[in-house]
């Protein structure tokens, strides 16, 4: 048992190596040096109290779609939709901000229904993804994905058209929101703190639903063998059908962080990626919830990280993908290889 | 082609699947291969076609030893296998299959394949349109397409695997004309299967397997028939000596069906009229695929019934679900326990948490742990609370699943409940069971060994092609008459195929 453990860990120590060995080819061949680079990322992602809060704000939309994604991971679903989803809660708050916030409606209240609407339409939006898989037979992978282009489009036809800018619309987004119903940042920077407890709770509430309650058992067991869960008395495609639903709901939420603490209006790229990176984090924490924290980190400081890189290093921050996408492949890559090794290790006993 | 296997011997593990088989058969005639599942047929005849490698023995082909790599080589040295389920491509054009298994130039001569095929199709009275796409095709013309298609390849021995399953009476007809065709040409036919009436109708001569040995050949003699009585005594064994039944069978009915239909793809079952009573053990012949699994699932809520009502307990729950079943008192125990039973990845403590009423929202470990520990101990598991369904034995799963049953159940459905365990664990299976119906369970079961159903029923259902005999009295009847009547013979109206 101990010795699997340690192996477990040094194959995947093996795995960050060779993402590192391949960024840095890669950086060699585009004639940069790889340690500046690597320098400059860290520099750029902890180098400061700034840089540090705009770590913090690319993590709590990050956290929070992981979280949603750990629940249909555990239910053997892969939400490809979840950036979809994360649209749908932009457009349902920003909805909602905009019917209410120039009427007496208190802001505070505002903001609540805003995020409350945010849950649902993400919600919804993986609920239509889940019934296509349910009751039209379509595998979630390509609904979603069908999905997710319609909320782009939906986007952008709204902050064209319906809620276009008074004067020239633009793909910078609808017009900004009342300040009254911003979620308050500190100081100069854009973290809300409030967004970033919203996170918090998020992967807290995933964590002991996974860990310890029916909830979670049942919806790994869904995820695991469905036909045996029904036969073990699971109503399994209800509960398919929650876990899209739930992960809609966070994902939702994520999106209405972004309109309401980060842009304060519906921008035409307001999922920003998080929501495949988001797959990227849950693939490689391999359902361990706490690990999701940590790597959900790493991964929003290799996204800011990589911001100044062009100004200094001429590169391109799209590196940082490089660095994400190759570590997600050798991990689950030496996953294989670690799991051949121990059949043949038990074979030869 | 003449073929001869030579001391074949097959292992699975600890299954000995071929034991020392020695079979001649001379070219040009139709060879019958008898015996029940399991017994080793398939084995057999995928080390003839290249599936399987024999651990020991040798293949000759008209008398010259031949090394059978891959069903490829198979081919190429004449043997071709005509599947069960037919390995076609159900979406591409009759054409295009033949041209996808021909390897050749670059671009396919579709014209050449064309005229071939119409020429093969002449021969053998057949009529299919190569332009026609495959899965327009009855299970029967994919059949004729398989044959055409190995023929066109050169094969001089075929492998018919259960091929009269599943295909109208008509293209029955129809594959044996061309079947009896074969000889003419030196063509060897090897015709795998269970039903004694094809065999009778069609076969030269037949070897019988038994649980991996060859337990006899006959040769049919000019004119008459094969001997039925020998042959199933053949296929089945002798008699076992039974031990002492015992008997729960209390008052009071615990499933009762009126004129209950069912339907899969391949049978259909029809107005049933069957009741059973709190203790009973009702056992459910025939061989695997005549509808005692459909049946089974019925009895369920598994599949939907499409005729007629089904009560439990003397509660009407037709076209209910299983889980409305399940709230009755109702459990069925799947065949495939690491498919359907068990959810591997979790341990025997989750299975128990997820198997019993949930109370509240948040698990209790201890109380999980304490309960696993309880069953673990009850049932005899060689495992710990935390052990990963997988990685227990075949009959410590078994015992597992058992164990989930939930107390009070008014009724045990149950598939194969001892397949592939050791006769230690099948008689404390059993006795397990046999609890359940002292405590008033009722239990049906399937089971294609016949001693097992003898052995523990009370009464015995024996399907045939999807029809269901009148419940047999298990205490006066024998494997002999059983076989016969899962074979198809000897029902009192003959069953209509």
């Amino acid at each position: 048992m101990k010795n699997t453990r340690i192996s477990n860990f040094g194959f995947q120590i093996l795995a960050v190596v060779l993402a590192l060995v391949v960024t840095s080819l890669i950086l060699i061949a585009a004639g940069a040096n790889p340690l500046d680079a690597y320098k400059n990322i860290y520099a750029g992602s902890f180098g400061s109290f700034e840089k540090l809060s705009d770590v913090l704000v690319a993590w709590i939309p990050l956290l929070i779609t992981v979280a949603g994604l750990l629940v249909t991971f555990s239910a053997g679903l892969w939400n490809i939709g979840v950036e979809g989803q994360i649209i749908m809660g932009g457009i349902a708050t920003t909805w909602i901000v905009r019917l209410l916030q120039d009427t007496t409606t208190p802001p505070a209240l505002t903001i609540a229904l805003a995020i409350l609407a945010g849950m649902i339409g993400g919600a919804l939006w993986a609920a239509l993804a889940g019934a296509l898989k349910t009751f039209g037979g379509v595998n979630e992978i390509f609904g979603g994905l069908g999905l997710n282009f319609v909320a782009t489009a939906a986007t952008i036809w709204l902050i064209f058209g319906p809620w276009k800018r008074p004067g020239v619309a633009s793909i910078a987004g609808t017009e900004a929101f009342n300040e009254s119903v911003w979620l308050p940042t500190m100081g100069d920077t854009r973290l809300s703190l409030w967004a970033l407890g919203l996170a918090i709770v998020s992967i807290m509430i995933v964590y002991f639903l996974l860990q310890g309650t029916y909830i979670g058992l049942r919806l790994k067991a869904v995820g695991k063998n469905p036909k045996a869960a029904y036969l073990l008395g699971v109503p399994t495609w209800q509960y398919s059908m929650m876990a899209f639903m739930l992960c809609g709901a966070f994902a939702g939420l994520a999106g209405a962080m972004q309109v309401m603490a980060v842009y304060h209006r519906l921008i035409g790229s307001i999922s920003s990626g998080y929501g495949f990176l988001g797959l990227l984090v849950a693939m490689l924490v391999n359902y361990q919830v706490i690990w999701s924290v940590p790597v959900a980190l790493f991964f929003a400081a290799l996204n800011i990280g990589g911001i100044q890189l062009p100004i200094i290093l001429k590169l391109d921050s799209s590196i940082t993908g490089i660095l994400q996408g190759t570590l997600v492949l050798f991990v689950l890559m030496m996953e294989g290889v670690r799991q051949r090794f121990m059949k043949r290790a038990g074979e030869k006993q | 082609m003449k073929v001869e296997l030579r001391g074949i011997h097959k292992y699975f593990g600890k299954n000995h699947a071929n034991d020392d088989i020695n079979l001649t058969i001379p070219s040009g005639t139709i060879q019958g291969i008898l015996g029940e599942n399991g017994a080793g047929k398939s084995t057999l005849m995928k080390i003839l076609s290249g599936y399987f490698h024999a651990d020991q023995g040798e293949i000759l082909l008209d008398g010259k030893p031949v090394k059978i790599a891959s069903p490829a080589a198979a081919l190429q040295a004449g043997v071709g296998m005509l599947h069960q389920d037919p390995l076609d491509f159900p979406p591409m054009r009759i054409i295009d299959n033949f041209l996808l298994r021909t390897s050749g130039d670059f671009f396919p001569n579709r014209k050449h394949a064309a005229q071939d095929i119409n020429l093969l199709m002449k021969e053998f009275g057949f009529s299919l349109d190569p332009e026609s796409y495959v899965d327009s095709l009855t299970v029967g013309e994919r059949q004729q397409l398989e044959i055409m298609r190995l023929l066109f390849l050169g094969a001089r021995v075929f492998i018919l695997d259960e091929p009269t399953t599943g295909i109208s009476a008509a293209q029955k007809a129809k594959l044996f004309e061309t079947l009896k065709k074969f000889p003419e040409q030196a063509i060897t036919a090897i015709f795998v299967s269970h039903k004694l009436e094809d065999v009778e109708k069609l076969c030269d001569r037949v070897a019988v397997l038994r649980q991996g040995k060859l337990v006899g050949q006959m040769e049919r003699e000019q004119g008459k028939p094969f001997d039925n009585k020998k042959l199933v005594k053949m296929m089945f064994g002798k008699e076992a000596p039974l031990a002492p039944r015992q008997a729960y069978s209390q008052e009071g009915s615990v499933l009762r069906l009126n004129d209950v239909s069912v339907e899969d793809a391949r049978l259909k079952i029809r107005n049933v009229n069957f009741e059973a009573r709190a203790g009973e053990v009702i056992g459910l012949a025939g061989m695997e695929g005549s509808g005692q699994g459909v049946f089974l699932r019925a009895c369920a809520g598994l599949i939907r019934t499409v005729g007629g009502t089904v009560q439990v307990k003397e509660k009407d729950l037709t076209g209910k679900s299983y889980h409305v079943y399940k709230n009755n008192g109702v459990e069925f125990l799947p065949a495939a326990r690491l498919e359907e039973g068990l959810v591997p990845g979790l341990s025997l403590t989750e299975h128990f948490q997820l198997a019993e009423k949930a109370e509240g929202l948040f698990i209790k470990q201890d109380v999980g742990v304490k309960l696993a520990q309880e069953r673990i101990a009850a049932f005899n598991i060689k495992g710990t609370p935390v052990s990963a369904v997988e990685s227990l034995s075949g009959g410590n799963q078994q015992r597992a699943l058992l164990s989930l049953l939930r107390t009070p159940l008014s009724l045990v459905l149950i598939e194969h409940p001892t397949r592939g365990l050791d006769i230690e664990s099948v008689i404390y299976i059993w006795s397990k069971l046999k609890e359940r119906c002292k405590q008033g369970s009722a239990i049906l079961f399937m089971s294609s060994d016949l001693d097992e159903i003898l052995q523990y029923s009370d009464r015995i259902l024996v399907f045939f092609n999807g029809k269901v005999s009148q419940p047999l009295d298990a205490e006066k009847t024998s494997v002999a008459k059983l076989g016969e009547m899962i074979g198809g013979r000897g029902w009192q109206e003959e069953p209509t195929a």
